[in-house]
């Protein structure tokens, strides 16, 4: 009976553990597309890395394309300036985009990125970007949203297009979350 | 040997039941019943009621999809249909007949008196009803049941689905809860309650397999108990374990739900390994060639089966390296599950074959498991799984394993084992009957699914292109055939529950090994009270 006992807390311990491994897969999983880039997640660390006329490979020149989706139902329009444009890695880059509000009600927009092929994503890096931030618009209005980046050095010879797309989702306002809770 | 005669003497029913102390009225027996073989019985009707529920939403998936347009349902239910079709026969109808099967055999194949935790088993047993209520509840609600597929992807049962979702929710917990006791007590049973002198390497194949099924249902129920517990607090919680708005990722469902998912297909599966392993010897009256081998195939699955999960998604956007790597893992699988078919062929070979039902079962189940084995490969090749994925080539393909695989190995098993359990053979002639229109049927109904996939069918549509119109039209003969060939088996169960048919002796199979046969038919409602001797 002593050891069916051992047996049995064991086996429960590896169904609590297993319980709690289901949940750890989600940071584990974050983790792991950030170092990897798995899934076009783009790391918000930027590496250390000399720019200006010495950092720049002016020998190569990569494709970058935007491309933006607003999630379903939601009245909003982000335009980028241009919808494609061809830099030298390592170089600075700013740009912009116009996000407009056309529904009737102050909302409150934000952006997730997401960089394609995966295996580049960890290559774009993204020094000032809207999506670091919430976007609250007033109903009609419109502001332009920057973004500076630059593309390392390093990226894998084979990648020669970049596309970073941007999916637009609405937050619940401020006030209503209160309201809410 | 001269145990027939003797077990067939004139013992009465009557002495039999005063001599068992079977609690007496309906409800101390059956719902209040610590016995392995009362909880197994309940098992086993419980999942044939289920297998007929799910069996009914198959038919009305096909008899939408007899011709093309909207005819029955609304696509809405329709999608309820496939998701809840889905639900039931994974959970209601497969994993409790095995558990069934479980209870029964495991504590007698191992001269054990019962299992490790009776009134555990009992309770594991039931929750079932009450989930399986509450699943089919969620039907009658308004805005329907689930209809997000069984796989109940992220964001279709989050932010798409019906408010019955929380009732989903609760009711794959309780599965799970169920399903987890059940393995808990299978794995105590085998590791403590074995006779003296039943070595592991001695244990008869299907209570290996079940063990290793055991240990499985242990590692990644819990982690299907996590997901459901994500998408319940993504839906009505506010959290964004797969909400990108919120930080989260619907992919990472995927991988959660496939950890577990890959796995689980394989609990579907193991145990009809140690089913076939039992009955092919009997009729070919020829010991089982390669037992260990057997083990160690059964072992290196299991072990496989958490390397693979990604072969599900191959057309999310995995990087390269990660599509190669699974793609190889899963073409690894073929070589255990190879060595297990070439073992149950060699064990047949100048074997002194007879065909009764079970044995006709199990032979069915070698060719079309290995049928649906073979598209299984084929969908394992990475780049051609992209015209595959979503098609009816998967349809195809996994009712090829869990229909003619699953079901037929617990039919199979039932023939077998009916006349041990109710202590009447079985009706040759209806049970022949049921084999030979399940087999045709089954055939009809899933072989041309894989002609609908190739030429781009998608699965989970209430409506198709016109070009699909004639196949369709005979899958659904197949399905409808198929449905009304079970009715046979629900005839064939029934007369054997009340008695009608010839008195079984001990072993009425020539061939059977086991201890199972060396006591009366049908079993005692005590039994191995003392341990047997092993030989």
């Amino acid at each position: 009976m002593a050891s069916s006992r051992r047996l049995i807390t064991g086996l429960c311990a590896t169904v609590v553990a297993m319980f709690g491994f289901g949940f750890a897969l989600v940071p584990l999983y974050q983790v792991f597309c950030d170092i990897t880039g798995f899934n076009g997640n783009t790391s918000n660390i930027v590496q250390a890395q000399t720019q200006g006329s010495d950092g720049v490979d002016y020998s190569r020149l990569v494709t970058v394309e935007f491309v933006t989706y607003i999630s379903k139902g939601m009245q909003w329009q982000l335009t980028p300036q241009v919808e494609q444009m061809q830099v030298h890695p390592g170089q600075m880059i700013d740009m912009e985009f116009i996000a407009t509000n056309l529904s009737r009600e102050d909302q409150v927009g934000q952006a997730v990125p997401s960089v394609s092929p995966g295996q580049g994503a960890n290559y774009f890096n993204k020094t000032e970007c809207f999506c670091f931030n919430q976007q609250p618009l007033k109903a009609g209005d419109s502001a332009s949203l920057p973004l500076r980046f630059f593309v390392a050095t390093d990226l894998p010879q084979g990648i020669q297009t970049l596309t970073l797309s941007y999916t637009l989702y609405e937050l619940p306002a401020p006030e209503q979350k209160a309201k809410g809770v | 040997m001269s145990t027939d005669a003797a077990i067939n003497t004139g013992v009465s029913d009557d002495a039999h039941e005063h001599h068992d102390h079977k609690p007496s009225g309906f409800f101390a027996r059956w719902v209040l019943t610590t016995n392995h073989k009362d909880i197994g019985s309940l098992y086993l009707l419980f999942s044939f009621a289920m297998f007929l529920t799910g069996g009914a939403m198959a038919m009305v998936i096909r008899a939408e999809l007899f011709q093309p347009g909207l005819q029955l349902v609304e696509p809405n239910f329709f999608n309820q249909m496939t998701t809840v079709h889905g639900l039931i026969m994974v959970f209601g109808a497969v994993m409790p007949a095995f558990v069934g099967l479980a209870n029964w055999m495991i504590p007698v194949m191992i001269g054990a008196p019962d299992m490790a935790l009776p009134r555990m088993n009992n309770w594991s047993f039931w929750i079932l009803p009450f989930a399986f209520s509450l699943m089919l509840m969620t039907l009658f609600m308004e805005g329907g049941g689930p209809n997000f597929g069984w796989t109940f992807y992220a964001p279709l049962s989050t932010k798409y689905s019906p408010d019955s979702t929380a009732v989903f929710v609760f009711a794959v917990h309780l599965m799970g809860i169920s399903s987890i006791m059940g393995a808990i007590n299978v794995i105590v049973t085998i590791v403590n309650l074995r006779a003296p002198g039943m070595t592991m390497m001695k244990l008869p194949l299907f209570v290996w397999t079940w063990l290793i099924t055991a240990f499985l249902l242990i590692a990644v129920m819990p982690v299907l108990a996590g997901a459901v517990t994500m998408v319940l607090t993504d839906k009505y919680f506010g959290t964004s374990f797969f909400d990108a708005a919120g930080g989260g990722d619907p992919v990472m469902f995927q991988h959660i739900f496939w950890f577990f998912g890959h796995p689980e297909v394989y609990i579907m599966i193991l145990p009809s390994f140690g089913i076939i392993s039992a009955i092919i010897p009997t009729f070919s009256r020829k010991p089982l060639f390669g037992y260990a081998s057997m083990v160690y195939a059964t072992a290196s699955i299991a072990g496989l089966s958490f390397l693979v999960w990604a072969h599900h998604m191959f057309t999310t956007g995995m990087p390269v390296a990660a599509e190669l790597f699974f793609m190889y893992c899963t073409m690894l699988i073929s070589v255990p599950t190879g060595v297990k078919v070439f073992n149950w062929v060699a064990t047949m070979w100048r074997g002194s074959l007879t065909f009764e039902v079970p044995m006709l079962f199990a032979i069915a189940f070698i060719v079309l498991f290995t049928i649906g084995g073979f598209s299984g490969l084929m969908l394992a090749i990475t780049p051609v799984d992209f015209q595959y994925h979503d098609t009816y080539f998967v349809v195809a393909h996994f009712h090829y394993v869990l229909v003619s695989g699953a079901i037929f190995s617990i039919m199979a098993a039932s023939y077998y084992w009916l006349p041990k359990w109710t202590g009447y053979m079985y009706d040759d002639y209806l049970a022949k009957w049921h084999f030979w229109c399940s087999l045709i049927s089954v055939n009809i109904l899933f072989f041309p699914m894989h002609f609908l996939g190739l030429a781009g069918m998608p699965r989970r549509i209430p409506d198709y292109a016109l070009q699909f119109a004639n196949v369709n039209a005979v899958v659904s003969i197949g399905g409808f055939a198929f449905g009304l060939s079970q009715l046979i088996f629900l005839v064939v169960v029934i007369k054997c529950m009340r008695g009608k048919g010839e008195r079984a002796s001990a072993k009425p199979w020539e061939g059977a090994e086991g201890l199972e046969w060396e006591m009366p038919s049908p079993a005692p409602y005590h039994t191995h009270t003392t341990p047997p001797e092993i030989k």
